[in-house]
């Protein structure tokens, strides 16, 4: 049995334009969705998977505002099992605090009698893109990790993480309790069904208050690139357009 | 106080991306008055080792410090953090830096966590040497954050991969060379590689390192709609590349994805097909030196945002390029 952690941010869902804050520390979120990243959505699969292998628990954390109950609850509907949120302004809080709350969740549930085998993460947050809360978090708990990781199971008391590296797909086999940091790609995360959309909307969600003074992010301000005025020159429209752009190749000198 | 660079090797010497890196640093170094001093971890054969001292002096490197030890045979993030925690000890670093490759990210994130200093992911420039602030690309490098480290102690800077050009110093230096064994822990050598599998030929570096991308996103229409574009990309003897939402349809492998949770790419030429240009994608491709879009809609960002671009449907616009590209050819 392997109980697995995994950590969910609820961020902006920013795929088309958006804008910044007038005080510049935040994107301008009031006319965007809100989403986890897809690294959080397959590690949120192999929580699941995981736990399904193995008959242990899968239980969802998130680190964040009330509202991200909602990112909570959607992974109860495809398939964890518990749910935490530790209330806290994300504003106020760099990567070593939420990496310091997800560790103080840990070790609150090991003393209540639940420990974790695995504790899964994407591999970066889709909005600050630290690239560093899933290895803070194993020094805070002393525990082994590995980042870019595809795919991962449970084999006895030894978990396999694959995942690609400069050379190839490499493959780490570590003693569990460890900490995974999740690529997109390995697994196509699954679809909530009716049943685990009821489920979600009854579950319960366990909230603890980020104790502490946070060390914070560091951020001055948030800018936005300046937006170049298009400069485009169409070559022309459809099948016609074809000798220019080799044209085009032939000045940039590519072809060979 | 200096600066310090964790360079990667690569077959022929140090990795360009590591060689951007450098760069970065040593404008940094220079408002800092600091000098630039790399590491290297790992066993590096020869003759790529003399081509990457050669490199490092050219970029001005005063010194290169090279971790050896029967232990670093196979990579192990924290025990390569080790090394790089030591050699910043021995020269004093101010600032630690890396290029923002998986791997640079990976290892300077477990140097932070060990001195418990802040690190700062995908730097794109340095606003400041004292106080230490730099610009970093959040949100997909959609936008930027101007970051302050700590004023005292290190500061952990990862470059973003193609921040900037890998230029050559003015001056250049006779790199010292100083090999060392890092005091390691068995907990540094738990999560190590296990094993290199074996693998088709790596497509997905063919992507990164080629010089023509063709792109293609949802305008290909379904997984039996990348013939022509495949063709294409065999005629200027490039890669194909593909948006999220192809790899999400499962029309094409996620290696062959160009955004933010794909690869990043900067060929001479990008021919986005059928891509409107989302964030995610633009975030991938941004590098590119050209681009000609090809699209359906004059409207879409990515031909908006391109050098070039042909308004039309793909189907009918790529293959009669190839037809074009044959008949020049004979």
């Amino acid at each position: 049995m392997a109980n697995v952690l995994v950590c969910v941010k609820r961020v902006p869902d920013v795929s088309g334009e958006f804008a910044l804050t007038d005080d510049e520390q935040a994107v301008d979120a009031r006319h965007l969705g809100w989403t986890v990243s897809p690294h959080e959505e397959c590690a949120v699969e192999l929580a699941t998977q995981i736990a399904g292998a193995t008959g242990g628990e899968a239980t969802v954390v998130s680190v964040g505002s009330d509202d991200s109950v909602e990112q909570l609850r959607n992974a109860i509907a495809v398939g964890c099992t518990r749910a935490v949120l530790v209330e806290a302004d994300l504003a106020s809080l760099g990567p070593v605090d939420v990496a310091r709350a997800i560790a103080d969740v840990v070790r609150a549930h090991e003393a209540a009698g639940t420990t974790y085998d695995v504790i899964l993460l994407g591999n970066d947050a889709a909005d600050t893109g630290d690239f560093q809360v899933p290895i803070r978090v194993a020094y805070a708990l002393e525990r082994p990790v590995v980042t870019g990781i595809s795919t991962c199971v449970v084999e006895g008391d030894r978990l396999v993480a694959r995942g690609d590296g400069p050379d190839g797909p490499e493959a780490f086999d570590l003693p569990m309790p460890a900490v995974v940091a999740v690529m997109e790609g390995g697994v196509s995360p699954r679809y909530p069904s009716i049943p685990g959309r009821m489920k979600a909307k009854k579950a319960q969600i366990e909230t603890m208050a980020f104790e502490g003074a946070p060390v914070g992010s560091g951020r001055v301000r948030l800018k936005l690139p300046e937006v170049e005025t298009s400069a485009v020159r169409i070559l022309g429209t459809g099948a016609d357009a074809a000798p220019a752009v080799v044209d085009v190749m032939e000045e940039l000198g590519v072809l060979r | 106080m200096s600066v310090l660079i964790l360079v990667e090797p690569d077959a022929e010497g140090a990795a360009v991306t590591s060689l951007e890196a450098v760069t970065f640093a040593r404008g940094m170094a220079d408002s800092g008055g600091w000098p630039v001093h790399a590491v290297v971890v790992g066993p590096v054969d020869e003759p790529a080792w003399t081509a990457l001292v050669d490199q490092l002096g050219a970029y001005g490197v005063a010194s290169v410090r090279h971790a050896q030890g029967e232990e670093l045979s196979a990579y192990a993030a924290a025990a390569w953090a080790a090394a790089l925690v030591e050699a910043a000890g021995a020269v004093s670093a101010r600032v630690l830096l890396a290029s923002g490759t998986p791997r640079g990210n990976e290892i300077l994130a477990h140097a932070a966590a060990r001195l418990d200093v802040a690190m700062a992911a995908n730097a794109v420039a340095a606003d400041s040497a004292s106080p230490l602030v730099v610009s970093r690309q959040v949100v997909g490098g959609a936008a930027l954050e101007e970051m302050r480290l700590s004023d005292s102690g290190v500061g952990i800077v990862s470059v973003a991969g193609h921040a900037c050009e890998p230029v050559a110093a003015p001056s250049p230096s006779v790199p010292e060379v100083v090999t060392f064994s890092p005091e390691l822990s068995p907990a540094d050598l738990v999560a190590r590689v296990a094993r290199v599998e074996p693998a088709p030929p790596d497509e997905s570096a063919a992507l990164t390192s080629a010089r023509v991308v063709v792109g293609a996103g949802r305008g290909a229409g379904g997984p039996d709609g990348f013939k022509d574009l495949l063709s294409l990309a065999e005629l200027v003897g490039g890669a194909l590349g593909v948006s999220r939402v192809v790899t999400s349809l499962g029309w094409r492998p996620h290696h062959e994805q160009v955004g933010q949770t794909g690869s990043r790419i900067a060929p001479d030429l990008y021919i986005p097909c059928g891509i409107s240009g989302a964030i995610q994608h633009w975030a991938g491709c941004q590098s590119a030196k050209t681009i000609i879009a090809i699209n359906t809609d004059e409207d879409a960002p990515m031909v908006t945002r391109a050098d070039y671009a042909v308004i039309g449907d793909l189907h009918e616009v790529v293959p009669a390029i190839n037809d074009e590209l044959r008949r020049r050819r004979g």
